[in-house]
């Protein structure tokens, strides 16, 4: 059974998170000298992919210097991307394989590890069928990582049980653009935005998640566009809105389709457009009939004028863009709330131009890539359909096995760990994915791995979620290894290898492929570097939807990145879609929905009255496992913290700097309350980034968008108490910051 | 670099600290930052403020100096204490309008933003104006700032009856009436409660 051999206390005594401050060679040693090389990549963090040189000596990354020539961040970074680099040769990182015991874990020969991974599966598929086992894979993940995940566990495995946290990420987004417009991705190169005239945010704290948009947002502004935000916090962008619509927690479809009402009720519709190049207007307008500004404004808190106003400014512009991230996605109606954003954009005609587009901005670092070619369970390479038997065909041929071999669509995250809970899945393999601070319902998700049989990791550090693991197997950092990701603009780049994995650590594609060998399948994976995945990836996806056929890393590198779909090694690249006002389904045509409102899953009421929603902050990463091990990083926020608004604060009883207990129906987490205008009153916020009882994730409910079966973390019901005192992870945290202070 | 001025503009600012983060990865100061960052008043506003030193004209620090420890070069940038001379008095701590300088424990010695001299002095542009995504702190041409942006630059500030004229710019904020910033006040609750916007 998969319980942490050791109290969680004293796992994280040996294997942190610790805090690293200092460059490899201290402040004042090694690490001022010259490097050897710089290397051009990219930050190893968010869906931004900004470029970056890494500074190498010695096989250690010491620093970095801006990559100024590079045209989507232009030398700009985040502090994550700044401090990035001290990840590498930190204190934490695993440099052997563990094996559990007794007394925690233990390191272990590679061949130990592996034929014990390898043993452990079959013994359960033999036991209990091909599918008590699934895989986990994630968004950080380079492309040719995750291509090959998905190929393992369709081959290698035979299970039909393999997702990824990107299930947690862009899944709403990707189904509603997917089936309006026939593609999962935004439309436009970030090069468009400042050519707009009226952009709205809704639902995507910009400055915080991606915060090199922001330049991109300012430029529009200084040309004269007007900037909507809709958002239940006044976020950092939100300071220069125009128009700022704070919408109360899971009713943007209110607000939504509140926008549309008025757009069409007012003529501001491009009538050509809709007529010549969508199908289902009817069936949209007729949705949006009953909603009026006076009733969105009910049931979102935004005020009528300031719904009238927000659709008259987009429905009067030819070049509108409509922005969103997961704000407006984490819901159980979050492929609802983008085909809504879609719509507005479809039927005033705002989109295939510069300038004009609905924009899902993907959050996490291969978040475009990495659910292109087969990581997700109903997926296959160039985002082809599992189902699809002319798919499943042309994939099976590329990787030489027949089509009746390949399993059909398996569980979805979330669901994946419902089945371990069940009981129905027995083992599970994951990479790149801390499911225990990520998903929601956080006590659920440890009691399930507590079940799991078999659990293997392949990871860099001892995540909270690896601390339940029987063996963990240590992976490599991004600048191990070579390959490709997709930036939020679906522009394909090249990370480039700076450096050996340390010790005996190994890359994960080695350890991939390796494993497969152990499980014989060996000759489906001959692969001995990157660059051989990829080449056969370019033939997986070859007349798929993201066709990266004509993409080479030498074509990458001459061009600063190559938007897909890239058909041919003579073309350019697409980096803006639809031009042609043609669409990706077979009509030609994008399709527009029927919109209906429903409430959450997690209803507020008198005893859990307060909405809970939860989200990043700018100096932290996901679930922390390296940005929480980055001392300056977690300098600059290093507890989670309850925004709450003066009314509410005061109905409560709670002052500034007051520890509070908040209370969902699932559990309570006690911590610091920051008392703050700018959140609505009815609203509160806790960021995610943590775990065990700092864990925003323990308050979360486990409702999925019934389609793209995304959590909704967004909105839950809660109730706020002034605490009697500080939580036994506040008594205890000096010390390890205390760790800290310059060298 | 030839041509090219800082100007900052808190009213892009996100708040992010890059350039405080960068700053320390500079050369000539390494691990410590030379950037000024506040949040306004977090409790109210979502505002913050990055600010390098403004590297004035008459500079007040090097003239409270009585070591004579801190250098005005020929283009403008007033450089950190000269460490054999500073005795760490402070006075320019105190001194200085815009609260710039700060004396740093370990070296005993003032040290505030040189335009990262090591950088500008061979054509490269300052940590911090490089790396910030919101582009608050910029280094770039008067032509570009004035072709680009709809704020404009200024670089005369009065204190009481001390005017003091700068290197660096900062962006005066666009025609703008009253801005609420207390989420509340947009808050629908009822027909008369709406505080009306500024546009």
């Amino acid at each position: 059974m998969a319980k942490a051999p050791l109290s969680l206390d004293e796992l994280a005594g040996r294997y942190g998170p610790h805090l690293n401050y200092v460059p490899q060679g201290g402040w004042q040693g090694d690490s001022g000298q010259q490097p050897e090389k710089l290397v051009k990549t990219h930050c190893c963090f968010c869906g931004q992919q900004c470029g970056i040189q890494l500074k190498v000596r010695d096989n250690h990354v010491i620093g970095f210097e801006p990559w100024e020539e590079f045209p989507f961040n232009r030398g700009m970074l985040c502090p994550k991307g700044v401090k990035r680099y001290l990840q590498g040769n930190h204190p934490d990182r695993l440099l052997d394989p563990l094996m559990r015991t007794d007394e925690g874990f233990r390191p272990a020969a590679w061949d130990e590890a592996l034929d014990f991974t390898a043993r452990r599966l079959r013994e359960l598929q033999e036991k209990y069928g091909a599918d008590s086992v699934a895989v986990y894979g994630g968004a950080s993940l380079t492309t040719e990582k995750a291509y090959l995940m998905g190929k393992f566990a369709r081959v290698a495995l035979g299970t039909r049980h393999i997702d990824y946290n990107g299930r947690l990420c862009m899944v709403s987004a990707g189904t509603a653009y997917k089936g309006a417009l026939g593609v999962d991705r935004a439309p436009n190169p970030w090069s468009d935005i400042p050519a707009a005239e009226v952009i709205m945010v809704i639902g995507a704290n910009i400055g915080e998640c991606a915060p090199i948009t922001t330049d991109y947002i300012w430029r529009a502004r200084d040309k004269g566009a007007k900037l909507i935000v809709a958002d239940p916090r006044f976020t950092p962008i939100a300071r220069n809105a125009d128009l700022f619509l704070p919408v109360r927690p899971g009713t943007d479809l209110a607000l939504l389709m509140a926008m549309l009402h008025v757009i069409i009720r007012d003529g501001l519709t491009d009538r050509d457009f809709i007529e010549a190049h969508t199908t289902g207007f009817e069936k949209t307008a007729e949705s949006v009939e009953a909603w009026t500004p006076q009733r969105a404004a009910e049931v979102s808190g935004v005020a009528p004028d300031a719904i009238e106003r927000a659709a008259h400014w987009v429905g009067e512009s030819r070049r509108a863009m409509l922005m969103h991230a997961r704000g407006l996605e984490h819901h159980s109606k979050g492929v609802e709330n983008c085909e809504a954003v879609v719509a507005i954009a479809l039927v005033t005609g705002n989109i295939g131009r510069e300038g004009a587009g609905p924009i899902m901005v993907t959050g996490q670092g291969n978040g475009q890539g990495g659910r292109e070619h087969g990581q997700k369970c109903d997926q296959l390479p160039g985002q082809r359909s599992l189902t699809d038997p002319a798919a499943r065909e042309h994939v099976a041929g590329v990787w030489g096995i027949s089509p009746d071999e390949l399993p059909g669509p398996g569980y979805t995250a979330v669901e994946i760990m419902n089945a371990i809970h069940s009981g129905e899945i027995k083992g599970l393999l994951s990479i790149c994915f801390n499911p225990l601070v990520s998903l929601p319902d956080a006590n659920f998700t440890r009691e399930a791995l507590e079940r799991l049989e078999f659990f293997g990791i392949i990871d860099f550090f001892l995540s909270e979620t690896a601390m339940h693991a029987d063996v963990v197997l240590a992976g490599s950092l991004q600048e191990e290894e070579e390959g490709v990701t997709a930036n939020v603009e679906a522009r394909v780049i090249h990370i480039r290898k700076a450096v050996d994995p340390p010790g005996n650590a190994r890359t994960d594609s080695d350890i991939i492929c390796d494993l497969a060998r152990r499980l014989g399948r060996g000759q489906y994976f001959p692969f001995r570097e990157p660059r051989e995945i990829f080449e056969e990836l370019r033939l997986a996806s070859r007349g798929g939807i993201a066709d990266y056929y004509g993409i080479t890393y030498e074509k990458i590198d001459e061009q600063m990145g190559v938007f897909w779909p890239c058909p041919t090694l003579e073309h350019p690249g697409t980096p803006r879609l639809f031009e042609d006002s043609r669409f990706f389904h077979p009509d030609g045509k994008a399709h527009l929905m029927n919109l209906a409102w429903r409430e959450s899953g997690d209803p507020v009421d008198a005893e859990y009255p307060t909405y809970l929603t939860t989200g990043r902050v700018v100096s932290q990463y996901l679930s922390g496992t390296q940005t929480r091990r980055i001392g300056a990083l977690v300098d600059q926020y290093p507890d989670p913290k309850l925004e709450i608004h003066p009314r509410l604060a005061e109905q409560c009883g709670i002052r500034a700097g007051d520890w509070v207990t908040v209370t969902s129906r699932r559990s309570a987490i006690t911590l610091e309350a920051m008392v703050v205008r700018t959140i609505r009153p009815d609203t509160v916020f806790i960021p995610y980034h943590w775990p065990r009882d700092r864990s925003a994730n323990r308050l979360t409910h486990r409702t999925l968008d019934p389609r793209s079966k995304i959590p909704e973390y967004k909105v839950s019901a809660c109730r706020v108490e002034r605490a009697a005192g500080p939580p036994e992870w506040a008594r205890d945290r000096s010390p390890q910051l205390a760790q800290g202070g310059r060298a | 670099m030839f041509g090219m001025e800082f100007y900052v503009d808190p009213s892009r600012c996100i708040g992010c600290q890059a350039c405080l983060k960068a700053c320390e990865e500079c050369d000539t100061h390494r691990g410590i930052s030379m950037i000024n960052f506040d949040f306004v008043d977090r409790k109210e506003s979502i505002a913050t403020a990055a600010y390098v030193c403004w590297h004035c004209e008459n500079p007040t620090c090097a003239q409270v100096c009585p070591a004579d420890a801190i250098k005005k070069y020929e283009d403008g940038i007033v450089g950190s204490s000269l460490k054999p001379r500073c005795i760490g008095c402070s006075n320019c701590v105190l001194a200085c309008p815009f609260g710039i300088p700060k004396l740093v424990p370990e070296y005993e010695q003032m040290m505030k933003c040189d335009m990262c001299y090591d950088r500008t002095s061979v054509g490269k542009r300052p940590m911090c104006a490089t790396v910030c995504p919101s582009q608050a702190l910029t280094y770039v041409t008067p032509e570009t700032i004035a072709a680009t942006r709809r704020e404009k630059p200024v670089n005369t500030f009065w204190f009481g009856n001390q005017k003091i004229m700068t290197k660096v710019y900062m962006m005066a904020p666009a025609d703008a009436g009253a801005i609420a910033i207390d989420v509340a006040d947009y808050t629908w609750e009822g027909e008369h409660e709406v505080v009306p916007q500024a546009f």
